[in-house]
């Protein structure tokens, strides 16, 4: 702590004075004085724990935005209901006219929820070629895969990226886990 | 200052907001800006769309998981849903839903002010009156706006909110207490056939004077989810000045696009219920949808043939339960086309069919179908009306109808071209037999949103910037006088009506003071009866008609009453007073009694209802 090796009485002021300035300039310039001296003023010390870990989130609560497209999905276009149904009893036919009700409703919420665009504006099946440093997010090299770049090879899925995201803001009140709520007419 | 001119479309079914930042110098062109509004559009989902679907639902108590109806500015919000989510939900729910309201805002047949709607819902549900549904819209339109112009509320702004041009007094009276109701005080009405032509002139630019020059006669034919809307509006020169003047309007027409959608549906309908297959409510709701779908497409590509319509089934069963038909193109001809816009003479006229006592409570929707007949009506008695006209902005001598040069076309139902290309088609066959020359189409009409772009550029307009339409009110209006004869039982003495108000009164003007007298009893309500004529452009205030009992020139509106409010000194005095009109500066008409011989000035109240 502060004070000279030899004992001090402290009885006159001006001694009293000089470790008062000294301790107030140590406690002003230096976090760990003021650490130490706190207890002896009745003062509680901050706690200098670290803030707590944040609970972890319930799966459900984890990945709302990814269970409430699919809620999208089926509200709009009945996509659970669809993957849900088993296919094997149906005609072609049957299938396409619900593949209808399918197609309508997810399409309208994919172009409501996400600006697509095809990664590569080249058409399917083209020549194109990859510079060293290509970007490996947006392209996956497969089949002949060696040597270095540059890359000859045929474009054969364009990609799909999206350039905006437009999620609907959804109310903390739902509970995510309800992917299409039970309808009981009265 | 405003910074903004806020245009505001209260639609039947569609509401939509435009705004134009006052700073600019000129126009938007064809970049209109429209205001996307947060709304409901699932249970405790929010999301932003340029269109408000006019539909309040009301929930009852246990319906929604708490919290779930909150909106940005309001999470806690319970009581009502308005827009997107109310009109999905409403169709699984009709009793609880209110759709139309502003037709019923303009039906005389019922007190617009009393909690009527949803009609005829159960007594438990919570019911709300027309007014106060129109002024819901205009709130949640306000708030939507105030949530992203926080430093510019909507209050402040210059508003201006569009009615359909045949609006009569008393229902542009109702719009703008909506409008007071919703924390909008300061706004200005305007027509929406109005209003489609000058969002027209602002996306043309200068450009627009290369397709309308003078001598013009500009039809716009505005057919909106519910109603159907005609205005002439004349181009005439003066001083080498272009001058446009709204020359006439047509007669309420509660007919429009949704009465399409619907007829396709109850036709596949009544084949379906012939094959055994039965709809409910809500996949009837389904049917409708996709026949308005079907309908798109099939007038989009005029080689398709038919157009597949698949209505799910609710179960989750949805390739068993789902119910596939066609719509083929001879329907869609026989449905649409020939029954909405049937190839008729100008002389056919619609059927009317005079409503009996009980039949007028529910919304009075046209009788006749044909769009085209109610057009040949509106042409055919403005036509008498102008020739009958000594000071008549267009010159009709020897047209047995308006001859229109132009046609601008506005409303959702036209995005269908077979449909405008039918009712050029319709003109200019009449044109031809009356020895006319044919009209063109104005191009590049934006027919959704026009008439709420269109408001916000009249805003502009206003404050003396691009060229304005003028042309005053659209009707003369008359209060009713007993005429003095000798008490015969069983006979009410006939009926004179006194003009008032002129046809063309301008915004802020009064009309001179009738030198008819009338005696108002102090403290007691006095009531008149009180009509209006969309044809007699020649009579003058004080003008009186004989008994207005055999004149199909007028038409009974909703009768005015007044209470002069009493003091103890003067209780049941007969005071002789004047009717003066006046058109604010809102755009809505106000009759006033002034005291004869004294300062006396009362306002007097457009009535709500028709009858007791």
């Amino acid at each position: 702590m502060v004070g000279n090796n030899q004992a001090q009485t402290y009885s006159s002021f001006g001694a009293r004075l000089a470790l008062a300035v000294k301790c107030f300039l140590r406690t002003l310039s230096n976090p760990e004085t003021a650490q130490q001296i706190a207890p002896l003023l009745g003062e509680r010390p901050a706690a200098v724990t670290p803030p707590p870990p944040e609970p972890e989130l319930p799966p459900e609560r984890k990945h709302a935005s990814g269970l409430y497209m699919l809620s999208l999905l089926q509200r709009e276009g009945r996509l659970i209901d669809f993957l849900q149904e088993d296919v094997t009893s149906f005609s072609d036919a049957d299938v396409g006219a619900a593949a209808r009700v399918v197609h309508a409703g997810c399409r309208k919420v994919i172009t409501g929820c996400l600006a697509l665009e095809p990664i590569l504006k080249e058409a399917e099946g083209a020549t194109i070629k990859l510079p060293a440093g290509f970007d490996a997010q947006r392209i996956r090299l497969t089949g002949n895969v060696a040597g270095q770049p540059p890359f000859r090879g045929a474009l054969k899925h364009h990609g799909w990226v999206t350039t905006a995201v437009r999620l609907p803001s959804v109310s903390d009140a739902l509970d995510p886990r309800v992917i299409a709520p039970a309808e009981v007419e009265l | 200052m405003p910074r903004y001119s806020v245009g505001i479309d209260l639609g039947t079914t569609n509401s939509a907001v435009s705004y134009f930042n006052l700073g600019d110098a000129q126009g938007r062109g064809s970049q209109q800006t429209m205001l996307g509004m947060a709304q409901l559009t699932a249970v405790g989902t929010i999301e932003e769309k340029p269109l408000l679907p006019s539909f309040l639902y009301l929930p009852s108590e246990q319906e929604f998981p708490a919290g779930s109806l909150g909106l940005p500015w309001d999470k806690k919000r319970k009581d009502i849903v308005v827009g997107e989510f109310a009109r999905s939900h409403g169709a699984k729910v009709p009793m609880r839903v209110i759709a139309s309201a502003k037709s019923w805002l303009c039906h005389a047949g019922v007190n617009r002010l009393d909690p009527i709607l949803p009609w005829q819902a159960p007594e438990d549900v919570q019911r709300i009156s027309p007014l106060e549904v129109s002024a819901r819209y205009l709130s949640h339109m306000r708030e939507a706006w105030d949530h992203q112009f926080k430093d510019a509320p909507l209050a402040e702004q210059e508003v201006v909110l569009t009615v359909p041009a045949s609006f009569d007094a008393a229902a542009r009276d109702l719009t703008k207490q909506a409008a007071d109701k919703a924390g909008l005080p300061n706004i200005t009405l305007l027509e929406e056939p109005q209003a489609a032509f000058y969002a027209w002139c602002e996306a043309m630019g200068e450009g627009f004077r290369k397709q309308v020059k003078a001598g013009d006669m500009v039809l716009v034919v505005d057919v909106g989810g519910g109603t159907s809307d005609f205005s002439l509006i004349a181009v005439t020169e003066k001083d080498g000045e272009v001058q446009l003047t709204r020359v006439a309007v047509g007669d309420h027409i509660l007919l429009g696009g949704d009465n399409m959608d619907l007829a396709l549906a109850h036709t596949v309908n009544t084949r379906l219920a012939k094959e055994g297959k039965k709809l409910d409510s809500w996949q009837f709701n389904a049917l409708t949808f996709a026949c308005r779908q079907a309908k798109e497409l099939m007038f989009a590509d005029a080689k398709l043939k038919k157009a597949p319509l698949v209505i799910p089934g609710r179960g989750t069963s949805l390739i068993g339960g789902t119910i596939k038909a066609e719509l083929v193109r001879e329907e869609l001809t026989q449905v649409l086309t020939d029954g909405f816009f049937p190839k008729t003479q100008f002389t056919d006229l619609p059927r009317t069919a005079r409503h009996s006592g009980l039949a007028q409570m529910a919304l009075p929707y046209a009788q006749d179908a044909g769009v085209t007949r109610h057009l040949a009506a509106f042409l055919t008695r403005q036509a008498r009306a102008l020739a009958a006209a000594h000071d008549a902005p267009a010159n009709v001598t020897g047209q047995s109808f308006v001859h229109p040069t132009a046609v601008l076309f506005n409303g959702g139902v036209f995005r269908a071209t077979t449909l405008k290309d039918r009712v050029i088609e319709v003109l200019n066959d009449w044109l031809a037999a009356d020895g006319g020359q044919p009209v063109k189409e104005m191009q590049g009409a934006e027919l959704d949103l026009a008439v709420a772009r269109g408001a916000a550029y009249y805003g502009w307009v206003r404050q003396g910037h691009g060229l304005r339409i003028r042309g005053g009110t659209a009707r003369a209006y008359y209060v009713g006088v007993e005429t003095a004869m000798p008490a015969v039982p069983g006979m009410e003495p006939p009926i004179k009506a006194l003009c008032v108000a002129p046809f063309g009164m301008e915004e802020g003007t009064q009309a001179d003071v009738p030198p008819q007298e009338f005696g108002l009893v102090v403290g007691e309500p006095t009531r008149f009866r009180f009509f209006s004529s969309s044809v007699r452009r020649e009579d003058r205030v004080g003008t009186f008609l004989e008994d207005v009992s055999g004149n199909d020139e007028l038409e009974e509106v909703a009768p005015i009453e007044t209470t002069l409010p009493a003091k103890a000194s003067n209780e049941g005095k007969l005071v002789p007073v004047n009717l003066q009109a006046v058109v604010t500066e809102v755009g809505t008409l106000e009759l006033r009694c002034l005291e004869k011989s004294g300062p006396g000035k009362w306002k007097l109240e457009l009535n709500v209802r028709m009858k007791e």
